[in-house]
């Protein structure tokens, strides 16, 4: 049998026939795998949010979650409350708030609606953590974290990950020895302003003992993804400060 | 080599030197550049080339007498668009922490030439099992030259090798640093790949002349 394969009529009802094939296998598999893929990314939240506030199963320089088998209770045993923060600072309990997706909060807020901030309070041994997702633009794609605060917005952890960044490059913001740079940085002025920090190129303390500067050492051959950390760090952490005021009032 | 007739092993065993899908088809030559500047990286990418452009030529060859040749391109563009994005999905359901390694290696196959160029140059071409067999062989002298870009760029951008520090500490000043050694940032970027493939490719053909073209 042979069919000429050069004839506009076989071209077309090619081109219709593999559509329709190609379009319900992708179908098909991504319909079929969305339970478990919804699944893993909701485990993957709540192993983010524990990572920021020190719960991990970390080596020497890797990073090693909580495994998945265990994230659900370790998440209810240290995460205390989650709450939704108004613009005045006052905030209201909510227990599904780690599932809110910031990215369809950072649309609504673009388009003048009013977006849903969430905060975790994590407790570990005494200490009260507040942990914060933010999110971002890298170079490719989004970059996004979650970022865990003392009373004083001090950073005690931070968790960044990223979809599309290059390898070996900016990719790196997800490498323990970029995150840790964060612990011990302070956001606020003497004054108690919000001043964020700033991934800055060479800033002449690459081990990163001055912890007052507001400036972490940046990743060599990623300064637009950097930016992009300083820049979501600086724009979303800022949303909290009304509540970090109120807590702080309320504690004295 | 038992197993594969001598015109077979060719297939496997050309694009290795003599006919290097980087050096000398050109092909692949963009990713190469992007993501060599840490080896383990380099690897990753190498063995996710082999994976699907061993399928996909395989796809390819099989489909190769039904394709209308004028939007065979499109045809074959989404032969490897829908095999990578299946993949992902898979591995995002079934292995999520490999798939979160892999995923910023998605587009990058799917953009990459050599894929569309070994299909475009042989698969259409050949029967499933040559198509195989040259799919394996220029995935592996891709890796191949991604492995020595990456270890010259990591070693001499980063001073390490997988990650692991093999020339000193450059913040504590131990090893080679103490005596003033310094990492060179230039080798972390892109031209400076292009610049170790450029040396590559003069070291083989003064080796090789009948590579030189006129």
């Amino acid at each position: 049998m042979s069919t000429n394969t050069d004839t506009n009529k076989y071209t077309i009802l090619f081109a219709i026939g593999m559509v329709v094939v190609v379009g319900s296998l992708l179908a098909f598999t991504a319909s079929s795998l969305k339970p478990n893929i919804k699944e893993n990314e909701r485990m993957e939240k709540q192993q983010n949010i524990l990572y920021a506030m020190g719960i991990n199963e970390n080596g020497a320089t890797d990073i090693v979650f909580v495994g998945t088998d265990k994230v659900a209770g370790e998440f209810s045993k240290y995460i205390s409350k989650q709450l939704l923060i108004n613009a005045d600072g006052s905030s209201t309990e909510n227990t599904e708030a780690y599932l809110i997706d910031v990215k369809k909060e950072q649309a609504k807020a673009k388009n003048g609606g009013i977006r849903l901030l969430p905060l975790f309070v994590g407790e570990k041994e005494g200490e009260s953590f507040y942990i914060v997702p933010i999110r971002g633009k890298g170079l490719w794609d989004a970059i996004w974290g979650y970022v865990s605060l003392n009373e004083d917005m001090v950073i005690q952890g931070a968790f960044f990950d990223h979809a599309a960044e290059t390898p070996g490059l900016g990719a790196n913001i997800k490498q323990r020895y970029f995150m840790d740079d964060f612990v011990g940085e302070q956001l606020l002025t003497a004054s108690g302003d919000f001043k964020g920090i700033t991934v800055a190129k060479g800033n002449n303390d690459p081990k990163n003992l001055t912890k007052d500067d507001y400036e972490v050492d940046a990743l060599a051959g990623a300064t637009i993804t950097g930016d992009g950390v300083s820049a979501m760090i600086k724009s979303d952490l800022k949303l909290y400060l009304p509540y970090f005021k109120n807590l702080k009032n309320q504690l004295n | 080599m038992g197993l594969l007739s001598k015109k077979d092993a060719k297939l496997i065993t050309d694009p290795l030197a003599d006919n290097n899908p980087i050096t000398i088809q050109v092909l692949g030559i963009c990713s190469a550049l992007a993501i060599t500047a840490e080896l383990k990286a380099s690897l990753v990418m190498g063995i996710a080339v082999l994976f699907v452009l061993g399928i996909g030529n395989v796809v390819i060859s099989l489909m190769r007498n039904i394709i209308p040749s004028k939007i065979r391109i499109i045809v074959q563009l989404i032969v490897v668009a829908s095999l990578v994005i299946i993949v992902d999905q898979v591995l995002k359901a079934y292995a999520y922490e490999l798939s979160k390694t892999l995923s910023v290696f998605v587009g990058l196959i799917i953009t990459n030439c050599i894929i569309m160029g070994r299909f475009e140059a042989f698969a259409l071409g050949n029967g499933p099992w040559k198509a195989f067999l040259d799919g394996i062989g220029n995935a592996l002298g891709y890796a191949l030259i991604l492995l020595v870009v990456g270890f010259f760029r990591e070693l001499l951008g980063s001073g390490t090798l997988f990650g692991i520090p093999v020339l000193g500490d450059p913040i504590e000043k131990t090893g080679l640093y103490s005596i003033g050694y310094e990492n060179n940032g230039f080798m972390l970027m892109p031209p400076m790949a292009l610049i170790i493939v450029g040396l590559i490719i003069w070291v083989q053909r003064s080796r090789n002349t009948t590579l030189i073209e006129d």
